[in-house]
C-alpha cells in the first residue's frame, strides 16, 4: 500500500507532489485503476486517491510536468484538472481547527467533571480546594484554546459594531472562568470551571457539525469556468500556426480548433463542418452540428473534424464570461440574508445582559454586598448562555441534510435549508430539468434482426445518440449481431459489414431540428427517432409542491411552441424564449411583489437566475457553473427530490423553532433560580446537559418522521 | 486519600494520551478520506497473474 506524507517532508530526492481533481472517481475499481495505472508511468513514485474529495495526489519526479500526468490520467479514462497547490482549502482548515477544539474541550470537560462530582458529593476543606486548583489548572488552558473560535468571532462582530451569537457566549464563558479563578484563589465554595468548559464543548460540537456538513457537499462540486479553453492555435497570414493564451486572443484572429479541443473564444466558423458539445453552456448533452457561418461559443468542445474559427469576442467579452459576471452580481443579494441563529441573538443578547444587570442592581439595593451581587449576576449569565441555542440550529440542519442526501439531494449549507423553507413559487427550466436531458430512442418499430445490428453498431460508438440507443437496446435484452470491420467517421456515423451486407448507423438529414439517426442494412433504410422525455415523476412533484402552497411555472430559453406544449400538458403557466437577463428581470419582479422564488435549472444560461433566486436547485447533470451557483444538487432521474427538499426544509425550520422554544422555556425555569441566588455549579451542569440533550433528541425526530414517509 | 495522589495523575495521563492520539491521527490524515477506506477493502491486493 502506498501512502503519502506531508509535501514538505519529501523534498530530499528531487521528488515533488502534485494534486489533481478527478471528478470521475466513483468506485473501488477507479481507485485501483488510477493508483496502479499512474505507478506504471515513468517518473511517478506513488499515487494516492482521496475518494471523498475526488482528488489524486501524485508524488513524482520534478522533470514530469502536470500536463503529462493529466494526459496519463486521460489515457486511463479519467478527466483530470490540476488542483491548487495548497491542498487544504479555507473551509477545510476551519473545520480542522474546530475538530481540534472539540477534542480539547472534551478532554477538559471529562477531567474537570471527574473532580467536580467529588466536590458536589460533599468533599470539603483541603480536598475541595485542591480539586478547585486542579480544575483551574486544566480549565484555563482549555478555555484559552477551545474558546478561540468564539472569541475571535465575537471580537470581529464588536469591531463592526454588530452583535452575534458569539458575543454573549464569549462574555458568559470569560466571566464564568474569571469568577471561578477568584473563588478558587479565595478558597470559595463554588467554582464554575465545569460549566464554562461544558458550554464550550456543546457549542463546539454544534459548530463542527455545521462546518462538516458544508465541506462534504462542496468537495463534490466542480470549479467555475475550469473547462474553458486556456489557449488556442492561431493561424498566421503565412499559414503557420502558433499557440496563443486565451486572454491574448483578439477579435479577427483565425483559430484552428482540433477534434476534442475546447474553444477559447467566441467566433464564427470559416471553414469545416463538425459537431460541437455545448454541455458547458447549456447542459445539453447532444452535440450540435455546425458548419460555415455558424456562431460557436467559448467553452464548447469540438467533437468532430478540425474547424477554423474567426474570433468575434475573446476573454472577458465572451458569452460565458458575461454570464459569469451576471451571476457574480446576482449572488450579491444573497449575502444580505441573515441566518435565523443570528436573528435570534439580536433579540436574545440584549435581553439577557439587561437581566444580569438588573439582578446585580437588585441585589445591591437589597444590600448583600458587592461580591454576592456579582456572583449572582454572573450566575445569570452562565445559565442564560445560549448552549441549547448553539445546538438548536446545526443539530436540526445536519439531521435534515443527512435525510435529504439519502433521498438524492445534496444541500450545500444550513443557510440554503433556511431559504428553501421560505420559498413560495417555483420556476423550472425545461430541457434537462423537467426533461431528462439525454436522448431516448423510439425503437418499437424495429425488428429483432434490426435491433441486434443496431446494437452492434451503436455499442462501438461514443456519440451520445449511439450511447442512448445502445442503452435502450441493452435494457430490452437484445444481443448484438456479429458486425466486423467497423469504422466511425466523425459527424457522419459508423459503418461495418454484417456477413456480406454493408450496414451503417448514420446521421439523418431532416428538417425541423428533430433528433434522429438512420439504420442502413444493405439498401434497406429505417429511421430511429430520439426524444428527450419528461422526468417520470414531474406531475407528482408539481402536485406535491402545490400541496405545500407553491405554484410552479416554466421559464425556458427554448422555443415558444415546445414550451407551450409542455406547459399545457402539465397545466402550469410558462414563459418561453427567455434570455438569462430576462430570467433575472422576472426573478427581481417576483421579489418586488413579495414572492420568494425557487429556481430549478441546469444550463449555464440559468446560472444567473440560480444565483439570484431566493433558493435554487440544479440536477447533477447540470453544467459545473450551475451546480456551483445552486444551493442544492439533486441526483438521479426523478424530480421528486425538489419537492422533498422544500418539505424537509420546512419541517426542519419547525424543529428549529421548537428547539428555540425549548431553550427559552429552560431559561424561564432556570433564570429565576439564578436571580434568587440558588444556582450552584451542580444545577448549572445538569440544566445545561439536559437542555442540550432535549434539543439534539428533538432534532433526531426529523430523521424518524421522514423515514416513515413513502418514497 | 493518598490514593488520589496516584489516581488523578493517572486519569489525566490517560485523557492526555487519548487527546495526543487524536491530534496525531488528524495530522497524519486519518480522517481525510473516510469513504475511500470503505471502498479500498474491495480492491484485490494483486492483479491476477497472466
Amino acid at each position: 500500500m502506498t501512502t503519502l506524507s506531508l509535501p514538505d517532508e519529501i523534498d530530499h530526492v528531487g521528488l515533488t507532489d502534485s494534486r489533481f481533481t478527478v471528478p470521475g472517481i466513483r468506485c473501488a475499481g477507479c481507485i485501483a485503476k488510477i493508483e496502479r495505472g499512474l505507478q506504471e508511468v515513468d517518473g511517478v513514485d506513488a499515487a494516492r486517491v482521496n475518494f471523498s474529495a475526488k482528488r489524486v495526489a501524485v508524488r513524482h519526479d520534478r522533470s514530469l510536468d502536470a500536463e503529462t500526468l493529466v494526459a496519463a490520467l486521460g489515457r486511463l479514462g479519467f478527466e483530470a484538472q490540476p488542483a491548487a497547490t495548497n491542498p487544504l482549502g479555507q473551509d477545510d482548515i476551519e473545520s480542522r481547527t474546530l475538530l481540534r477544539a472539540v477534542a480539547v474541550a472534551g478532554f477538559g470537560m471529562m477531567n474537570i467533571m471527574l473532580l467536580s462530582v467529588s466536590v458536589w458529593s460533599g468533599a470539603g476543606g483541603v480536598t475541595r480546594e485542591l480539586f478547585h486548583w486542579l480544575s483551574a489548572l486544566i480549565g484555563l488552558p482549555v478555555v484559552a484554546y477551545a474558546g478561540r473560535p468564539f472569541f475571535s468571532s465575537a471580537v470581529m462582530a464588536l469591531r463592526h459594531r454588530r452583535t452575534n451569537m458569539d458575543v454573549p457566549i464569549s462574555i458568559g464563558v470569560l466571566l464564568a472562568t474569571g469568577l471561578s479563578v477568584y473563588e478558587t484563589a479565595t478558597g470559595g465554595e463554588h467554582a464554575y470551571f465545569d460549566s464554562a468548559v461544558m458550554l464550550l464543548f456543546f457549542l463546539l460540537v454544534g459548530r463542527a457539525l455545521d462546518s462538516t456538513m458544508r465541506n462534504k457537499t462542496r468537495a463534490g462540486i466542480g470549479s467555475l469556468l475550469s473547462r474553458m479553453g486556456k489557449s488556442a492555435r492561431v493561424v498566421a497570414q503565412d499559414g503557420s500556426t502558433k499557440s496563443v493564451a486565451a486572454e491574448d486572443l483578439r477579435p479577427g484572429m483565425l483559430m484552428l480548433v482540433a477534434a476534442g479541443e475546447a474553444l477559447a473564444a467566441d467566433g464564427v466558423i470559416e471553414e469545416g463542418r463538425s459537431s460541437i458539445d455545448n454541455a458547458m453552456l447549456t447542459g445539453e448533452s447532444i452535440p450540435q452540428a455546425v458548419g460555415f457561418g455558424d456562431a460557436v461559443h467559448a467553452g464548447a468542445i469540438n467533437m468532430g473534424d478540425p474547424i477554423r474559427v474567426r474570433v468575434t469576442a475573446a476573454s472577458s467579452d465572451t458569452v460565458i464570461a458575461e454570464i459569469a459576471r451576471l451571476m457574480d452580481e446576482a449572488g450579491q443579494s444573497r449575502s444580505y440574508y441573515v441566518r435565523i441563529a443570528d436573528r435570534a441573538s439580536r433579540l436574545y443578547a440584549p435581553a439577557v445582559h439587561t437581566l444580569a444587570l438588573l439582578a446585580f442592581g437588585g441585589w445591591m439595593i437589597a444590600g448583600v454586598g458587592l461580591h454576592q451581587s456579582l456572583v449572582i449576576a454572573i450566575a445569570v449569565l452562565i445559565i442564560t448562555c445560549p448552549c441549547a441555542m448553539g445546538l438548536a440550529v446545526p443539530a436540526a440542519h445536519v439531521v435534515a441534510s443527512g435525510v435529504l442526501a439519502r433521498r438524492g439531494l445534496l444541500v450545500k449549507d444550513g443557510s440554503a435549508l433556511e431559504r428553501l423553507a421560505e420559498v413560495d413559487i417555483a420556476l423550472f427550466d425545461k430541457t434537462g430539468t423537467l426533461t431528462i436531458g439525454e436522448p431516448v430512442p423510439e425503437i418499437r418499430h424495429l425488428s429483432r434482426e434490426r435491433k441486434s445490428i443496431a446494437l452492434a453498431l451503436a455499442q462501438s460508438s461514443r456519440h451520445p445518440l449511439s450511447r442512448g440507443l445502445a442503452r435502450a437496446l441493452e435494457a430490452e435484452g437484445v444481443t448484438p449481431a456479429v458486425v466486423c470491420s467497423l469504422s466511425e467517421t466523425g459527424g457522419t456515423g459508423i459503418c461495418g459489414s454484417w456477413g456480406d451486407t454493408r450496414v451503417a448507423l448514420e446521421r439523418t438529414e431532416i428538417l425541423g431540428g428533430g433528433l434522429s439517426s438512420t439504420l442502413r442494412i444493405g439498401k434497406d433504410r429505417v429511421d430511429i427517432q430520439f426524444l428527450d422525455p419528461m422526468r417520470p415523476d414531474v406531475v407528482e412533484t408539481l402536485h406535491a409542491l402545490k400541496t405545500c402552497g407553491i405554484d410552479s411555472r416554466i421559464v425556458s430559453g427554448d422555443r415558444q411552441m415546445s414550451v407551450n406544449a409542455l406547459a399545457r400538458e402539465l397545466g402550469i403557466t410558462s414563459a418561453a424564449e427567455m434570455r438569462p437577463e430576462a430570467k433575472l428581470t422576472l426573478l427581481y419582479a417576483l421579489g418586488k411583489e413579495g414572492h420568494r422564488p425557487l429556481m430549478v435549472g441546469d444550463g449555464i444560461n440559468d446560472g444567473p437566475a440560480l444565483a439570484a433566486a431566493h433558493a435554487s436547485i440544479a440536477p447533477s447533470s447540470a453544467s459545473d457553473v450551475s451546480q456551483q451557483a445552486a444551493d442544492a444538487v439533486f441526483l438521479g432521474r426523478g424530480l421528486m427530490p425538489v419537492a422533498l427538499a422544500v418539505e424537509v426544509a420546512r419541517r426542519t425550520m419547525r424543529i428549529v423553532r421548537q428547539n428555540f422554544g425549548f431553550a427559552i422555556a429552560y431559561n424561564v425555569v432556570a433564570v429565576p433560580l439564578a436571580i434568587a441566588g440558588l444556582l450552584t455549579p451542580l444545577i448549572a451542569a445538569i440544566a445545561m446537559s439536559l437542555s442540550s440533550l432535549v434539543v439534539v433528541g428533538n432534532s433526531l425526530r426529523l430523521a424518524r418522521d421522514t423515514k416513515h414517509q413513502p418514497t | 486519600m493518598n490514593v488520589l495522589a496516584y489516581l488523578i495523575p493517572v486519569a489525566l495521563a490517560f485523557g492526555g494520551a487519548g487527546l495526543a492520539m487524536f491530534f496525531w491521527a488528524m495530522r497524519n490524515g486519518q480522517f481525510e478520506d473516510l469513504d475511500g477506506a470503505a471502498n479500498r477493502i474491495l480492491i484485490d491486493d494483486e492483479e491476477p497473474k497472466e
